[in-house]
């Protein structure tokens, strides 16, 4: 249930595009047919799908407070979360470039579709928004962080889908000329966000305003780290039993 | 401009105009619109940004003959993230509600396409002085931006503009709400950053008809 959840929550309630402008730059840029914006949209899906999950690794056992008890209970009041920028973005880099060997070499003719998307896509505001957002909204489980990355790709891939759509279609009719091109996408692009909002009622019942939202993963997150510093004295305690 | 002679003084002044990195170029958008609900985020942002932009520049064409080209990119994301860090440690310590507001958009400054844009279209081929001004002009036009479109939403959303209520205040009904005049609570939502942007570009360009794309 969680992850149902979870997985149309990303995709529609809180899709990257319409709802948190994730990743504009390269949906205006290469909306412009449905083919290319195809490609994209599937190289994203691909690289959130991987890079979400390991950060949520390294963001598990690496950066948040206290993270690092499984070296030693001396190790438990390190907090490195300020690093985190810098560790996401060089695995996110690391892991488009890895991936485009692995592609090359395995499927030449997946990367003949993929292959020229690939390095824009490190410095799409998408993925590294992906992470942090995983980091923000404090994720629990290794499994939904890869629902995570998957659903909020799909969502991705939709909005582009569907603004190259448009935009193909939108060539033939009569705009006026100071609005051609970027301007009417921008505009075309905020009524689609605003259709989207009406999806903001589809899990809550429509109780949920975005601002009861911040404030419940506040105290949550609030609850997150009492519970983590209890936990990390219960295996301060436990550890000192055993010796 | 005395202190700068003409060439420079064109490296700040065309990106605040006929070559605005947000209406023209089409560069960093994403934190541009989702972020200025308020004023103020916007103008924080806009000089975290400038801040960015012009080290970041520097630093980078300071490097340019001994980065390998085939991991520059690497290279320039570490540096950028290295700057942005810097930013978000001292909004965390001196305006810690302002970086819960802004969240992970600071974080995204190190995406942001600007950045990367002109690390590649100019720090990689010019001096550190010419590549200093020129990410200062770039940093200032996406500002200009930001702090226009912060200034309507704010304004329109919730008659007020720093906080501050310019327009009277709604509950006692003085100023402009005496005569009925209601706050357009849509212009806080995030569609309309996208409406207002697709306007000011729509003036911009129609006052200059060198701009209009074809199709």
């Amino acid at each position: 249930m969680e992850h149902i959840e979870l997985f149309f929550k990303s995709i529609f309630v809180d899709n990257m595009v319409f709802a948190t402008f994730l990743g504009m730059c390269s949906y205006l840029a290469v909306s412009k047919k449905v083919s290319t914006a195809v490609g994209l949209g599937a190289a994203v899906i691909f690289v959130l799908t991987v890079t979400v999950p390991l950060n949520w690794l390294l963001d598990q056992y690496i950066l948040r407070e206290g993270a690092l008890v499984w070296l030693g209970p001396e190790f438990a009041d390190y907090d490195l979360s300020f690093l985190s920028f810098i560790l996401f973005i060089a695995t996110i880099a690391t892991m488009v470039q890895l991936v485009e060997i692995v592609v090359e070499k395995f499927s030449p003719s997946l990367y003949n579709s993929l292959g020229i998307f690939l390095p824009l896509i490190a410095v799409n505001c998408a993925i590294l928004g992906g992470s942090l957002f995983m980091q923000s909204r404090d994720i629990e489980t290794l499994g939904l962080a890869l629902n995570y990355g998957f659903s909020s790709g799909i969502g991705w891939f939709l909005a582009i889908l569907a603004i190259a759509a448009i935009r193909e279609k939108i060539r033939y009719s009569n705009v006026p000329a100071p609005l051609r091109g970027l301007g009417i996408t921008f505009i075309i692009t905020g009524l689609m966000a605003i259709g989207f909002m009406s999806f903001g009622g589809m899990l809550t019942g429509g109780e949920d305003t975005p601002k009861t939202d911040e404030t419940k993963t506040a105290v949550q997150k609030e609850e997150n780290t009492n519970t983590t510093i209890e936990a990390i004295d219960e295996v301060v305690e436990v550890s000192t039993i055993t010796e | 401009m005395g202190l700068l002679s003409k060439k420079d003084s064109k490296l700040i002044l065309d990106p605040l105009a006929d070559n605005n990195p947000i209406t023209i170029q089409v560069l960093g958008i994403c934190s541009a619109l989702a972020i200025t609900a308020q004023l103020k985020a916007s103008i924080v942002m806009a000089i975290s940004v400038i801040f960015v932009l012009g080290i970041g520049n520097v630093v980078i064409s300071l490097m340019r003959n001994v980065i390998p080209s085939k991991i520059r990119i690497i290279v320039q994301l570490v540096v950028v993230a290295a700057l942005v860090i810097i930013v978000d440690q001292i909004l965390k310590a001196y305006a810690y509600t302002l970086s819960k507001e802004l969240s992970v958009f600071i974080g995204l400054i190190i995406t942001n396409c600007i950045i990367m844009g002109r690390f590649e279209a100019f720090a990689l081929g010019n001096g550190p002085w010419r590549s200093f001004l020129d990410g200062i002009g770039n940093a200032l036009g996406y500002g200009v931006i930001l702090i226009i479109v912060g200034f309507f939403r704010e304004l329109l959303g919730s008659g007020t503009l720093l906080g501050f209520k310019v327009l009277g205040d709604p509950i006692e009904k003085t100023g402009l709400y005496a005569i009925g005049y209601e706050n357009n609570g849509f212009m806080l939502l995030s569609p309309m950053a996208l409406i207002v942007v697709g306007i000011i570009i729509w003036v911009q360009r129609s006052k200059n008809k060198a701009l209009i794309e074809e199709h």
